[in-house]
Parts: C-alpha cells; structure tokens; sequence
C-alpha cells in the first residue's frame, strides 16, 4: 500500500523552501492535491474569494493556510510576504512553500504556498454574512485605506487590491487590515504617483466588483450603495497621503504648525521618524514636509511601557487609559514607566484574567479591556454613579462575551447566515441548498479546442510552424 | 481604437545612472498586435507601464492616437490592462462578473446588457451569461476576465507577461485564444513577454529590447531571417543562430582551415575589421563535400523524424578546448546519418548567411 505522508507516491520528496522549517510539516500529504486532502487535516474557515485551491490545514495547535499555485508565483509572494514581515508591514506571516510534490500517478502537482493563519482575523465575507451596520463598512474602508498608504509609504505596489485578499481585526472601535495576498504584488524603493493612482483605480472597480456581489449575495444592508462606497476609498485615501507626505507652507511666525503636524500625525497612528524643514532666507516662511514616518505611534508606545503587543487604535484607547489611571491615583510625579506597571498589574491583568478559560477564544485581550471600558461607562451612564472595573469585568463577561462567537479561529461564519455551505472547507463551491443548474451549455471554443483539426499556435519555437502560419 | 507612439520616451530611475528606457521610439498601428520581448531588465515591462501611467515618462513623449498622454493619471488614458484581476463574484451572474464596472461608470443598462452580449459573442460566453460563475472552467474564467477588459471598449488593450501564472497546457490555449480574440476585435494591443514563442507566434510585430535600448522592431519572420544585429540574431531562434567568429580575409571569413566566401562589398563595409562573426541559421547548413564548409567534429546527434540534430564543435579543438567552445548546432536531412565522433564539413546556404561586425555587432550584409 502506498505510504501517505511526505514521500510522494513514486519515491519523490517535497521540498520545503522556509525560513524557519517546521517539522512538523513533513508528515503531511503532499503527493494528494490540495482539493483532495483528507479531512482529517482540514479546518473549515471562512475566507475571501480566490482564484486559487485554498484550505486551511491544522499543524500541531496552529492553522496554516495552504495554496496551491505555480512555482515561480509562490516564491514571489514567500519572498515578498517575508519582506513585509521583516519591515514591520501587516500581513500575513509566510510559513513556507512546498514545491517537487508528485501525484500517486507521477503527475507534477503545483507547489503549495503556507502563511500563519492571522489569530482573531475576520475575513470580510464573514463579517457581512452575519450582517453588519453601515457604520462598521465605512470602519472596514477606513483600515483598508490606512493598509493601502502604509503599503504605499514602503513602496509596495499591491497590484491587486481587494476585501478578498485583506483579513481584518477588530481593533478598539475600528478595524486593522492585514495583506493576505501578495501574488501580484512588487516591492520599489519609491512608488510613482501613476502606480499609486493604479493601485487605488484597481481597488476601487475591485471593492465595487465585492461589493455588488454581497448585494447580489443579499448580504449588504439595504442603505448601502456600492457605489457610493467606493466613492469615498478615493477621497479617504488623498486626504491620508496628503497629511502623511504633504508639503505645508506657512510663515515664519507661525512655528508651532510643525508640533500640530506631528501631533496629527501621531493622532493618525503614525510617528514621524523624519522631517523636512525648509526655511526662506529671510525667515519668512517655512516648509515643512514629512519624509519617513512610521505607522505604529501608539502600539510601540504601548509596548515600550508594558509589554503589551496589540493593535494601534486598542493602543490609543490602553494608553488613554492609563492616562486616565494616573490622573485618578495622582500618580503625575512618578514616572511613567512605574505607572505603567501599575496599571497593568492593578487594571489590566485582573481584567483579562477575569475571563474563564473557555471564553479566551472569544476576542484577543487587549480587545476584551477595551470591551470592558465601553461597558463601564455604558453601565456608569445608566447607573448614575462609576461602576467599578471589577464589577463592570462580570457584567461583560455575562452579558456580552459569554454569547459572543468564538474568533480566534472562527468557523462560526464559514456560512451565510443560516445557508450550509456544499462543502465547509471551500466557500466557493456554493451552498447545498444551491439549485442545480442545468448541464453545461455548449461552449464553441472548448469544443473547438478538443476538435482534433484545431490549430493551436505552437507551443515550441517551430520556425516551419511559423512560416506558415505568419507566410 | 488608436495608433500609440514613443517618442525619445526615456525613463531613469532615481539612483541609477543608465537609463531602464533610453530614447524609446516606437509607432504601434491602429489595431496591431505589437509585442515587446527581451531578457529580464531589458526594459519591456517599463515601457508597457510607461504607456499605462504607472511610471514617469523623464523625457520624451507618449501619444495614443494625436493624445499626447505622457503627464496623464493611469484611468485617463483609456487603456485597459487585461488580467490584472480575474477573481469571480460568486453571486453574480457572468454576465454581471463581466459588466459590473460599467455599472459604476454610470454606463446605461441597455448599453451595458448591449456591449456584454457583443463580449459574449466574440467569447464563445453567449449561453453562460444567465448562469453563476462557480461552475466554470479555467478557460472560461479566463475569458470572462477578457471579457471585462472587452466591455470597457478602451482605444488600447496592454497585456504584461498575462500568462505567467498558468500552467503550460492552459497557457498554450490562452495564447491561441487571445491571438485570435485580439485579431476579430481589431483594438491596438502591447503585450510584453520575455518569452519568444509567444512574442513570434502572437505578434502582428515584435520589438526587441535589450539594456533599455529597442534594437530592432518588425514581422516576425523578418526577425527571424533578417536580424539587425548580433543580439536579435542570437536571441530570436530556437535552437538559435549559429554566430562563429573567424578572420577576415580578401575573400571572405576563414574558420578553422575554411574561408568561408563572403562578397567583397559586405567585406568593404567591415571598414579593417579583422574578426567578423558568421550568422547561420542550424537549417541553413548542408554537408559539404571534397573538403568544402566548416569543419565540425560531432558531440550528439539527435534523430527527429526527417530531421536530426547536430551539435558539435570547431574540428580540431582538444577535448579540453571544447567544453568552453562555442556549439554549433545543424538541421539536416536524416538521409545521411552521422555519429558521434564524426568530423563533418557543413556548408551555409550563402544566400541566407549574415555577417556582422564585431565592431559594432551591426549586420552587414
């Protein structure tokens, strides 16, 4: 019987192009094309629309996503995925490509690309599935248009900008996007307006394309318009890139302009790493121009502090509330790092150690305290006085995340709503309750290209081919 | 549809000192089917996207019709890039996976419906627009991804590598497909490849590029026979030319114990050069008898059909000598079957020889 697992069928051994191998991975069935692969090692996730077999696989207690593509496309995207990791980039972490895999028939089967599945991701078509209000779309356009100018900002052309190849996660009130698709894309030293331009025209006839397709799918809210929601990627995207790269002129005089365009800056998430000042001869004016500035503002702040790794906007709200810790202790003579400490270790940590074992998977920590403050105040407000944290902690725990979904790896949307899916572990295979369409209608090329007489070009360099095709 | 021209259009990246497009000038018919080709960093790509707006023009000029477009962004150029996004809506119907840009245009329904079923049409789609895309082939979702681009009715279609990412039997079909697509819509299309089957089969012409500079543009065939110099001669050709140095002499260029005759006003263009290199196509040599043609001792010979295959190297060479010798390779006819070890005298068809210069590797004859 032949042996299943990392020796292909005719004695042919995969390889593994990684930067940090995993052996754990050998075992796997690699000579058994991806659609085929047992269940066994199959998680059923949702996920975006792909041109590509796509399925998540269980490795130990992590899930990697695994797509099978041409060689020479899956180690661009490997090498281009591991450069926006080792900058700091969000996207998904490139795991490993397996090429040399080989059919139990001696076929060549493509290479399969692998990435860390993203902890507490929501891809987009599950977050519509289960039905979501316009304000959360204008929040999912605003954390794709602060990817695609960070992106921009490292000279990363996407190429193919789309929901489908973005993972979101809940971030504070808002979202974070991270790149999960880099097939298209090329790194440059500085990207041209032209490219910029073509980045955003593609994302724009991309997300209407989405867009249009949930309606279609009856999975977008009834107010919304796809075209006026792709209106605004346009305008958010400009009025972000001005203030992150613009050049603003203003007069001599008027010198704290360069500490309110840095405190924007920061506002916006991002620290200014350096700046262009221009001054007239005379004094008169002055020129300021942002030349590299760093997304993160308050995440690294946050982590410098505390350890804590988290989003940037639950970074914001963290720190306002470690503001907010010190003001109340009269903490303002000790320095910041102490109060930090304290905070954490007093406010923090008996929060998200509050929640039961069995609820962790529901949202990540940071997201949990920040949860936590919302329902505080909701719960101050209706009770006219300050609930403590510890009482607002159990409140939350039992009316909000106890009946939440689990998102750390959630399958909970892998549907549409209450639709089943024909097959859990690829989306794009319809619902079961599907009609069945028809059979096939005839398709005058394909049966032209089966015809025996047709007349392919060639496919090799035939000078004799040529000629009389071109004489 | 429209007629693109590159006028002295160059392009320098910041930080570079030569330039990745140098001068580039090129006139693409109304409704031809132009191919750029050449090696890796040649400059094709960067032509293509100098053309679409994706990189700054630093001088010269790019027109698509009398429309000078050098300064404008990439969606005022009415140009389609074909490919660039071939994902399928599940939901949708193909007809709407087809039209739905129109849609955000504002095109009107009855013009969208109108211009998706002529895509349709042209396609081989017409029965499948009423159906969803979850069924379709890889071909047909090729297509409708074509079909996209068709709907738009841009004056220029730019096509950059498309098939790189299929396999090999369905990047065979797509060629043929959109060879045959490109010549019934009759819309301008550039399409950049560095592969040259696909350069010579689907180009209407091709535009030879190397180290930024065009170095010849023309029909495919006149490629083939009429290089105008050493780099298309040896890049265009599969096995490729056969470029053999020798001295020049009175009466033309000797190799090994042979001079191989070559016209005296081809020699007098040479200007005192005194190495020239012979260009022969592997099909252009015949065995030569009583001591006539380059002496060839035989490495392999390859039996195909009427046809073999003979590589060897310049008789004579010690072993040594001939594994960093240049190979030559001839097409002859099987008749007169040769093994290994053998030396040969093979004769060019003169008529169809080219001499370049080693000077300037210009051709010629």
């Amino acid at each position: 019987m032949p042996r299943r697992g990392s020796r292909c069928d005719n004695g042919e051994v995969p390889r593994f192009l990684s930067a940090q191998p995993d052996a754990r991975l050998i075992p796997l069935p690699w000579s058994v094309p991806l659609a085929a692969w047992p269940t066994e090692h199959l998680v059923a996730l949702p996920r975006g629309i792909s041109r590509h077999v796509v399925r998540f696989i269980q490795v130990g207690d992590g899930v990697l996503a695994a797509k099978e593509v041409l060689e020479s496309p899956a180690v661009h995207e490997y090498r281009t995925l591991q450069e926006l990791h080792r900058v700091g980039a969000p996207a998904v972490e490139p795991v490993a490509v397996v090429t040399d895999r080989v059919g139990p028939d001696g076929q060549p089967l493509d290479p399969i690309l692998l990435t860390r599945h993203l902890q507490f991701s929501l891809p987009y078509r599950s977050l519509f599935s289960t039905g979501v209000r316009p304000e959360t779309v204008s929040r999912l356009l605003d954390a794709m248009v602060v990817l695609l100018a960070r992106l921009h900002l490292i000279g990363f052309l996407w190429g193919d900008v789309s929901l489908s190849n973005i993972l979101f996660r809940r971030d504070a009130g808002e979202f974070a996007a991270y790149l999960v698709d880099a097939e298209t894309a090329e790194m440059h030293d500085v990207l041209t307006t032209g490219q910029r331009a073509h980045d955003l025209d593609i994302a724009i006839v991309n997300l209407f394309g989405e867009f249009s397709d949930l309606e279609a799918g009856k999975l977008l809210d009834e107010s919304l318009d796809p075209l006026e929601l792709v209106q605004q990627i346009e305008s958010r995207y400009h009025a972000l890139w001005r203030e992150l790269t613009g050049v603003e002129e203003f007069s001599g005089d008027e010198l704290f302009r360069i500490e309110s365009r840095v405190r924007r800056l920061n506002q916006l998430g991002f620290d200014v790493a350096e700046l262009d000042i221009r001054t007239a001869r005379d004094g008169s004016s002055v020129t300021i121009q942002p030349k590299v500035v760093d997304a993160g503002h308050h995440s690294r702040r946050l982590l410098r502090l505390t350890g804590l790794d988290t989003e940037e906007h639950q970074a914001q709200r963290l720190l306002n509330d470690l503001d907010t810790y010190r003001a109340r202790y009269g903490l303002g003579h000790v320095e910041e790092s102490v109060v930090a400490h304290r905070w954490l270790t007093e406010s923090f940590q008996p929060v998200v150690h509050a929640v039961p074992p069995e609820l962790t998977g529901k949202r990540e920590q940071a997201q949990i305290f920040h949860e936590v403050l919302d329902y505080r105040w909701y719960a101050s407000q209706r009770a006219q006085r300050e609930v403590p944290l510890t009482e607002a902690v159990h409140g939350y725990i039992h009316d909000v995340l106890a009946v939440l979904p689990d998102e750390v790896i959630s399958n909970e949307f892998v549907g549409a709503g209450s639709r089943t899916l024909l097959n859990p572990y690829d989306p794009s295979q319809g619902f079961a309750d599907d009609e069945e369409e028809e059979e096939a209608p005839f398709d005058p090329w394909e049966a032209a290209a089966s015809d025996p007489d047709f007349e392919s070009l060639p496919a090799v360099f035939d000078i004799d081919a040529l000629r009389k095709l071109k004489g | 549809m429209a007629t693109v021209s590159f006028r002295d259009a160059t392009r320098v990246y910041p930080g570079s000192e030569h330039p990745a497009v140098n001068k580039l000038n090129l006139e693409i018919g109304d409704g031809e089917f132009m191919v750029l080709v050449g090696p890796s960093g040649c400059g094709k790509s960067t032509s293509l996207r100098m053309l679409a707006g994706l990189e700054e023009v630093n001088a010269g000029n790019i027109f698509i019709g009398d429309r000078d477009v050098t300064d404008l962004p990439p969606k005022d150029r009415d140009i389609a890039m074909v490919f660039q996004n071939y994902a399928l809506y599940p939901h949708m119907t193909v007809a709407d996976n087809m039209g739905f840009a129109l849609k955000m245009q504002n095109v009107p329904k009855a013009e969208r419906e109108q211009r998706v079923m002529e895509a349709a049409k042209l396609l081989g789609l017409e029965s499948f627009l009423s159906r969803k895309p979850k069924a379709l082939s890889g071909g047909q979702r090729q297509r409708v991804a074509m079909g996209r681009a068709i709907v738009r009715h841009p004056s220029v279609f730019l096509m950059d590598e498309p098939l790189s990412n299929l396999d090999a039997k369905l990047r065979v079909s797509t060629r043929t497909q959109i060879a045959a697509l490109q010549s019934r819509l009759g819309v301008t299309t550039v399409y950049v490849t560095h592969d040259q089957v696909e350069a010579m089969t689907m180009g209407d012409r091709v535009a030879v590029m190397k180290d930024g500079v065009l170095q010849q543009v023309d029909s495919p065939l006149n490629l083939y026979d009429s290089p105008n110099n050493l780099f298309v001669a040896g890049f265009i050709g599969s096995p490729a030319m056969n470029l053999i140095t020798g001295r020049a002499t009175a009466d033309g260029v000797q190799v090994g114990d042979y001079v191989v005759p070559v016209r005296r006003e081809v020699l007098a263009k040479a200007k005192g050069e005194t190495d020239l290199t012979l260009g022969i196509r592997p099909e252009h040599f015949t065995t030569g008898e009583d001591g006539q043609g380059i002496g060839v001792d035989v490495a392999v010979v390859e039996e195909l059909g009427a046809d073999s295959y003979l590589y060897g190297t310049l008789a004579g060479l010690a072993e040594d000598e001939k594994l960093i010798a240049t190979q030559i390779v001839a097409r002859l006819e099987s008749r007169h079957p040769l093994t290994k070890r053998d030396t040969v005298r093979l004769q060019p068809d003169y008529d169809r020889m080219h001499v370049f210069s080693n000077a300037t590797g210009d051709r010629l004859t």
